[in-house]
């Protein structure tokens, strides 16, 4: 700024002869009304700048984005609740599906039962029925049995009185034979 | 930037820290007076368009999920109006373009002045304390018309024993009619310092052995004058807001 010599013009008495400053330029009375007008000039500039369009802009621009975010945060929240909703939805359609197969499982398990019952109860007819003919069947056998055990028995001692040489009339034996049986 | 012009003067090492703020004209030589377009005039015309960049370019596509450039016009424009609707509550709210307006000025008039060669208007007590007068004249009057005569409660200290609050008063207004005054030399006195240290340690880069020391420490200083543009346009923002509060709620 300095490097070549100085105008004795802007020499007075705040600069010296050699362009440096005498003293505080900052005390210099010859440059205030310069600096406060032009500082006056920067400051209603930047004031109108800044009143007319860039404050006035920058609140819109953080009102806008607060307005986003308060709209998204809504929105948010209603298909927060939404999602809520389907879980409940969803729950209440798993509980009553697991009781309808519950109810279903309850019911079959009754009804297999009344069948086997049944089944059973007509098994167990048979099986009593079947048994009671065995029953008969044996004791027919065993009268039949018994009734040829008589007779053999009665023959058997015809047989030995005429071995012996006895005689003996068959309604005597057979009295014999069947008092000896009884008893 | 002058130094080197000269150095024959002091035979090697020269330290003309306050060159850079000198304010000249950009274009040509010539008087300064008040309309002439200087480099002060410049530097606050590249603050103007950088602010314009990216507060309204960085915007432009207005974009619900934003960019890089939106995202910090953004990140500013939240960062000072949490500040103003904090301290000074609701009715605050409607000053919120004035405080945003001294905000990015300030901020941008220090990171630019941070850049190598540049003018920091902000570094001019003439333009602070033009900042300063104008919160502390803008707040006095806001302060009257909203509140009325009630608004000197501000320096009636109700909740102090009663002996005591003559005393009270007295220190209340000697303090507020000190604030302009702390609120520009501030940032004038923190911006100016960190350029004319980081300049003092160049004008030791001249000697050999010192010069990588020298490098360190205008590293060092850079980073901390970095830290200290952002702090600096904070605190006279939040001071601002502070000041707001003072006119719209002034009971104690």
């Amino acid at each position: 700024m300095a490097t070549e010599p100085i105008d004795m013009e802007i020499a007075g008495t705040c600069v010296s002869e050699f362009g440096s400053a005498i003293g505080m330029p900052q005390l210099c009375g010859e440059w205030f009304g310069n600096q406060i007008f032009w500082l006056v000039v920067a400051l209603v500039a930047i004031y109108f700048i800044l009143s007319r369009v860039a404050l006035p802009r920058i609140g819109s621009v953080l009102a806008e984005r607060q307005g986003t975010i308060t709209n998204d945060i809504a929105a948010a929240e209603d298909l927060k609740v939404k999602a809520t909703e389907a879980e409940a939805q969803y729950d209440k359609a798993l509980i009553d599906a697991r009781a309808e197969a519950h109810r279903i499982i309850t019911d079959a398990k009754a009804d297999i039962q009344a069948d086997l019952d049944q089944a059973i109860a007509v098994a167990d007819a048979d099986i009593a029925a079947k048994a009671a003919e065995s029953e008969k069947a044996i004791a027919e056998i065993r009268e039949g049995a018994k009734k040829n055990v008589e007779e053999v028995a009665k023959d058997t001692a015809q047989a030995i009185i005429a071995a012996l040489g006895g005689s003996a009339d068959a309604t005597t034996v057979s009295a014999a034979v069947d008092a000896r049986m009884k008893g | 930037m002058a130094a080197e012009a000269h150095g024959e003067e002091a035979g090697g090492l020269v330290f003309h820290p306050m060159d850079q703020f000198i304010v000249e004209p950009f274009f040509g030589d010539g008087a300064v007076s008040w309309y002439t377009i200087t480099n002060a005039t410049v530097w606050m015309a590249l603050a103007v368009l950088a602010v314009f960049a990216l507060l309204v370019l960085g915007t432009s596509k207005r974009s619900v999920v934003p960019g890089r450039m939106q995202s910090v016009a953004e990140l500013a424009y939240g960062f000072i109006y949490k500040m103003v609707e904090d301290i000074c509550g609701k009715e605050g709210v409607k000053y919120f373009p004035y405080i945003m307006t001294l905000f990015m000025f300030i901020v941008f008039a220090n990171f630019l002045g941070l850049l190598p060669m540049a003018f920091t208007p902000t570094s001019h007590i003439a333009v602070t304390a033009l900042m300063a007068f104008a919160v502390f004249f803008g707040v006095t009057i806001l302060g009257f018309v909203k509140n009325g005569a009630s608004f000197l409660s501000l320096f009636w200290v109700s909740s102090a024993p009663l002996p005591l609050r003559p005393i009270l008063a007295l220190i209340e207004i000697i303090s507020y009619f000190v604030r302009p005054v702390s609120h520009s030399i501030r940032l004038a006195g923190n911006m100016m310092a960190g350029h004319a240290v980081i300049k003092v340690f160049a004008g030791f880069a001249a000697i050999a052995a010192i010069a990588p020391l020298s490098i360190v420490a205008i590293t060092a200083m850079y980073g901390l004058e970095i830290l200290v543009s952002f702090i600096q346009a904070y605190v006279f923002t939040i001071l601002t807001c502070v000041y707001l509060k003072d006119a719209l709620h002034p009971h104690h």
